[in-house]
């Protein structure tokens, strides 16, 4: 034996390293159809080891008071080396997280990755979604702008919407009766500690169940029907190298725009960086528009075209808690678009604009054109998923493969 | 330890009732953690009083005052204008001051003042937080008042909410007293002073 198989299986003796291994990776069979859309899981990995790694580094010259956190954040981007950059990729990366989880759970809707017995796997991942969405959210109030104060003070105001308790909840959440350094500090603390290590957690839960039950794949049928004589599935092929490699590529792109945005426009003309955020924050004043950053804003319109502000917290809640139930939602006899009826395409192409457009809109200050287009993409929004019950099971599906097409 | 098997009814009483002592120190424990995100000491002495002197506002102009941190606008009133505020009834959705919560008791619920040129408001709007803007009558076609720039919410000079806002109710009116004719106290009521 030489050395270093004599040095593995001392490992393996005390640890399942070559199993681990074997098991989510050089034996672990992915379907051999994944096209382009599977480039999106690992992306977010990437991204999110992006989020931490320069997110360690930006604390190091970071001060988490109200009095100090402008300056700090103005100091990295002058005087610390390279502190621009680490500032550009942690802000640039935050869009870049969801843009590709946007697009990571696009795919589960187009190719019914959610269905069983994938339902944990797409819960765990909504509850990435949601922790993400609380990441950004506190991470914003971070830089200490106006518009991070004033971004934050509309959202925590949400709460006092809360019947009787509303007020203090509000008050407690704040720390103060309104948004100050108090508020920065535990915002810090949960952006740079506790939501990590439980986006972390999930994330591991997500690969964890992925793994149990397999892959999806374009053409939405389980590849573990026909196996070969060595219980290999016949349309599986080994995560690595194979996918590992296919990966890379995806990387290689991913990598090619997300350094192309961070050296010629870390800003996207105000969508990732917005412009009154570049003045400190200043409690007497709010700036004359406030709009949430573009991740936000499809959840901030359906919020606005509530006219009743109780209602409105609850329709935009709502907005989220319906996605959770997906899995039960949708009734189609086939799981991937490619054997869908034309009305799920349809409805899905609709759903797709009307997001847009609620994202859109959400940027934009109100008006009475505006609302009521958004009143109309709202009820969509909230029909596409609360009907798939129903609509879901009309039309004719095409039969299904045996095997993987591709 | 006797060998006569397992007695799983006391066994499955004790798991229970052990769950149960730890769930009620999981409670406790859970206090202090949830009682530090209350303001602390530092941030409710925030909340002192502030003097005022009257002599800074000019006809028709709004100074902003920070108290508890909030800007509170106080604005001198002309006489049309406080004229004008008993008019407005149908425009408004609460124009006779009926939310409580909103004013302190020894308001006038018209023009939700102490002396009726002289208004003290919280300039956070109600809906969601924002600082509205002071608009002068000259300025807008509907009156003048504040204009909240987040969501379009509009109030009257004495801060009350015009229907079609999405605010809901009126501007707050803090707790303030004249120490005298051009002095006022914020954040302590009239009679207390």
């Amino acid at each position: 034996m030489g050395i270093m198989t004599q040095f593995m299986q001392w490992i393996d003796d005390r640890f399942p390293a070559t199993k681990v291994w074997n098991e989510h990776l050089a034996q672990y069979y992915a379907p051999k159809n994944f096209n382009f859309w599977y480039f999106f899981g690992s992306l977010a990995l990437l991204v999110l080891v992006n989020q931490i790694l320069t997110g360690i580094w930006l604390t190091m010259n970071y001060t988490p008071t109200g009095e100090g956190a402008y300056a700090s954040v103005e100091y990295i981007m002058r005087d610390v080396e390279w502190g621009w950059l680490l500032r550009y990729m942690h802000g640039v990366g935050a869009s870049a997280f969801f843009v590709v989880v946007y697009l990571h759970m696009f795919r589960a809707l187009l190719y019914g990755s959610f269905r069983k017995p994938r339902e944990l796997v797409w819960i765990f991942g909504m509850i990435i979604f949601v922790l993400l969405m609380a990441e950004g959210f506190m991470g914003y109030l971070l830089p200490w702008g106006n518009m991070s104060y004033w971004g934050a003070q509309v959202i925590i105001n949400l709460f006092s919407a809360v019947p009787v308790v509303g007020e203090d909840l509000a008050v407690w959440i704040r720390g103060d009766f309104i948004i100050s350094g108090a508020t920065l500090n535990r915002f810090f603390a949960l952006h740079v500690v506790a939501l990590p290590m439980a986006i972390l957690l999930m994330v591991f839960l997500h690969i964890v169940a992925l793994h149990k039950v397999g892959s999806n794949n374009p053409d939405g049928i389980d590849i573990k029907k026909l196996k070969d004589e060595n219980g290999i599935p016949l349309d599986g092929i080994p995560f690595h190298p194979y996918y590992t490699v296919k990966d890379i590529v995806g990387v290689g792109v991913f990598l090619l725009i997300f350094c192309g945005i961070i050296f010629f426009s870390p800003e996207m003309g105000g969508y990732f960086f917005e412009p009154p955020n570049f003045t400190p924050a200043d409690p007497l004043k709010t700036p004359e528009h406030i709009a949430p950053v573009w991740y936000f804003t499809p959840y901030y319109s359906i919020l606005k075209a509530v006219p009743n502000q109780g209602l409105g917290v609850i329709a935009m809640a709502a907005s989220l808690v319906v996605l959770f139930f997906l899995p039960w939602l949708d009734r189609s006899p086939v799981l991937s678009i490619r054997y869908k009826s034309p009305i799920f395409k349809v409805a899905l192409a609709l759903f797709v604009v009307c997001f847009f457009i609620l994202g859109y809109l959400g940027m934009l200050a109100p008006n009475d054109m505006r609302t009521l287009v958004a009143q109309i993409c709202t009820i969509y929004y909230f029909a596409f998923f609360l009907l798939m019950p129903w609509w879901s099971q009309w039309g004719t599906t095409k039969p299904v493969p045996e095997r993987v097409t591709h | 330890m006797s060998n006569e098997g397992v007695d799983l009814e006391k066994r499955r009483f004790l798991t229970l009732a052990t769950a149960g002592v730890g769930a009620v120190g999981a409670a406790y424990v859970a206090v202090p953690f949830l009682g530090s995100w209350n303001p602390s000491e530092k941030a409710k002495a925030g909340g002192a009083p502030v003097e005022f002197n009257l002599d800074k506002v000019e006809v028709g102009q709004m100074v902003k005052v920070k108290w508890r941190g909030k800007p509170v606008f106080v604005v001198r009133r002309d006489e049309k204008s406080v004229n004008a505020l008993a008019g407005k009834g149908e425009e408004l959705k609460d124009a006779d001051s009926a939310v409580e919560t909103q004013q302190p008791t020894y308001v006038d619920k018209a023009t939700r003042s102490i002396r009726p040129d002289i208004a003290v408001i919280v300039g956070i709007c109600t809906h969601l937080g924002c600082v509205p803007q002071h608009k002068k009558e000259t300025e807008v076609s509907w009156g003048g008042g504040f204009f909240c720039p987040c969501h379009g919410s509009k109030f009257d000079l004495a801060g009350r909410v015009f229907n079609g806002s999405p605010a809901s109710t009126n501007l707050v009116v803090p707790p303030y007293s004249y120490l005298a004719d051009n002095k006022i106290l914020i954040g302590v009521d009239e009679g207390e002073a």
